[in-house]
């Protein structure tokens, strides 16, 4: 079952000087399984719409629908609880969230929270640490005192550790070191490839974009503009450049070898291809 | 002219292990510098520490010719400012007015001068419309360009930027560097910028390498990125066009190591038209 949106509008602040059309009449569907990046600029709609999908923010118009559940703008929504334990939201910087005194309690909180014993939740807790790559020796150190990336890795675990089956993710990468950021992606990777969770995940970031995801939604004004395969998006540079962001390293070096005379039309997903390519003509020239 | 000079520079957090240890180099004035590293291998220690906002524990730090002590702490943070990484942590007024107005008040400027002062200021980073509007109402990159209007705003001769772009949208980014570099270029300023952009760092002068609390390279960025296998081992990234160098490479075709993207594609089209 999908996560889809029909019609859905939100307004801010409605019936005040500040009303604000955040999301306008809004059509989408997220293909379970996938991994989909939301791109656009700030304030075009992103985190506003993610935060519908477990139901942080009910539809102001439209309806929402996750899984087998309903969210219809002006009804009561039911289920919240086990919505919100099988879509887990990880804000921008979820480590100023910890807040336990180790590790391990933290983790089990949120399981904890939907009604399981200690000895039960501390198991999900730990299963999900080892997911995230922190060993037993984090479980009873405080979580105050590990670095900005093992802090993230614990907020993530306290969200795995409720079991989700769609993880939707804001910006997880931001303020971390490019290694920081690169190991983050790849087990948000083996989440979606060898765990199955249906992945959504806010970025700014055309580089992992392109190397991570399958689809893209792009924002733009409160409607999403564009969605398609990430391969149909980055085929050239020009739904980029249409849109203002800076395409990925490698579609910016195939479209100048391109532009200067170079023979390269087929799609090209890694470095080694463009290199096997472009090393054939040089050499065919040579 | 050496516009930072630092010896030796020793810190510890906690008294056991060294943040930062035995860590010497120096700046010429008017180049733009770039830290790099990985997280927690000693970067913002350093900026906090020239800065005057940690205390040394041996070594030390000399800013335009005069060694930083406790008696000209505060004469020399008005040549070295500094800009953070994050934009919310640092606006403290409660209008963009207000926030710049805070510098200028602790340095006990004239009420009558002040408001020219901000609209100068005020200006030099576009922020002119925005004087009156509440830090809510701002983008992180607006924020951030308030922090530099009240950073220049004390005539310093060089700035320290802290990360400053990580936490911006890619329009926030653009729109710092650019304005970084209207900086150094326009202003002659002394730019020390600690970055996880490997871009930045191939446009930079110098650059300095650092690896858990020391320097471990310090040169221009093409000596930094001549040895590929000392900057793997540091846990940093190399540009792409030298990661497309290694890979033609692997396919029998060698070519210069060119750093830029613009190097590399004017270089495969020589090799490519025939000669």
């Amino acid at each position: 079952m999908p996560i889809k949106f029909e019609h859905v509008s939100h307004i801010y602040s409605d019936g005040t000087p500040f009303r604000y059309v955040a999301l306008q009449d809004t059509n989408l569907e997220f293909r379970e399984g996938a991994f989909t990046a939301l791109i656009g600029q700030t304030g075009s709609g992103k985190s506003t719409l993610v935060q519908h999908i477990n139901a942080l923010l009910l539809p102001s118009e439209g309806t929402v629908y996750v899984m087998d559940r309903e969210i219809k703008a002006g009804s009561e929504p039911k289920g919240l609880k086990s919505l919100r334990k099988d879509v887990g939201l990880v804000f921008q910087f979820p480590e100023y969230q910890l807040f336990e005194e180790t590790v391990l309690k933290d983790v089990a909180f949120g399981p904890k929270n939907f009604g399981i014993s200690q000895a039960e939740a501390e198991e999900k807790a730990k299963a999900a640490l080892r997911l995230c790559g922190l060993s037993q020796e984090y479980d009873e150190r405080s979580p105050l005192e590990l670095s900005g990336g093992q802090k993230r890795r614990v907020a993530i675990a306290g969200i795995l550790a409720m079991d989700p089956k769609v993880l939707v993710l804001d910006e997880p990468t931001a303020g971390l070191d490019p290694q920081g950021a690169l190991s983050m992606m790849k087990l948000f990777r083996d989440l979606n490839q060898k765990h199955g969770k249906t992945i959504i995940m806010v970025t700014h970031d055309m580089e992992q974009v392109f190397s991570f995801c399958d689809e893209v939604v792009v924002m733009e004004d409160g409607r999403p503009k564009i969605q398609t395969t990430v391969q149909e998006f980055f085929r050239d540079s020009s739904l980029c450049e249409e849109m203002n962001i800076l395409p990925p390293a490698l579609i910016r070096l195939k479209d100048a070898l391109k532009k200067n005379g170079f023979e390269i039309d087929e799609d090209v997903k890694d470095i080694r291809t463009l290199a096997k390519l472009t090393a054939k003509q040089v050499k065919h020239h040579g | 002219m050496k516009a930072v000079e630092v010896k030796d520079l020793t810190f510890s957090y906690d008294q056991e292990t060294n943040a930062v240890e035995g860590v010497t180099f120096s700046v010429e004035k008017g180049t733009y510098t770039t830290i790099i590293g990985h997280n927690g291998s000693g970067k913002s220690t350093v900026a906090k520490l020239i800065t005057g906002l940690l205390e040394k524990k041996s070594g030390s730090i000399v800013i335009d010719g005069l060694e930083l002590n406790e008696d000209n702490l505060r004469e020399l943070r008005n040549r070295i400012g500094i800009v953070f990484q994050n934009p919310d942590n640092q606006f403290i007024g409660s209008t963009v007015r207000d926030d710049i107005a805070f510098g200028l008040e602790n340095h006990c400027v004239e009420q009558s001068e002040m408001d020219g002062i901000i609209e100068e200021f005020a200006a030099k980073v576009r922020m002119s419309d925005y004087l009156n509007h509440e830090p809510t109402r701002l983008s992180g990159g607006q924020k951030q360009r308030v922090a530099i209007a009240g950073v220049l705003a004390m005539h310093p001769d060089i700035i320290v930027f802290d990360e400053a772009t990580s936490m911006l949208d890619p329009q926030g980014k653009e729109e710092i560097k650019k304005l970084i570099n209207e900086l150094h270029h326009d202003r002659g300023l002394t730019i020390l910028s600690i970055t996880h952009d490997i871009e930045e760092v191939t446009a930079g002068d110098y650059v300095i390498a650092m690896n858990r609390g020391k320097v471990a390279v310090c040169g221009t960025p093409e000596e930094l990125f001549r040895d590929t296998d000392r900057l793997k081992s540091i846990g940093l990234q190399l540009p792409f066009a030298l990661q497309f160098e290694e890979e033609l490479a692997k396919q029998g075709v060698k070519i210069s190591r060119n750093i830029t993207m613009e190097g590399l594609v004017e270089e495969l089209c020589r090799l490519n038209s025939n000669m």
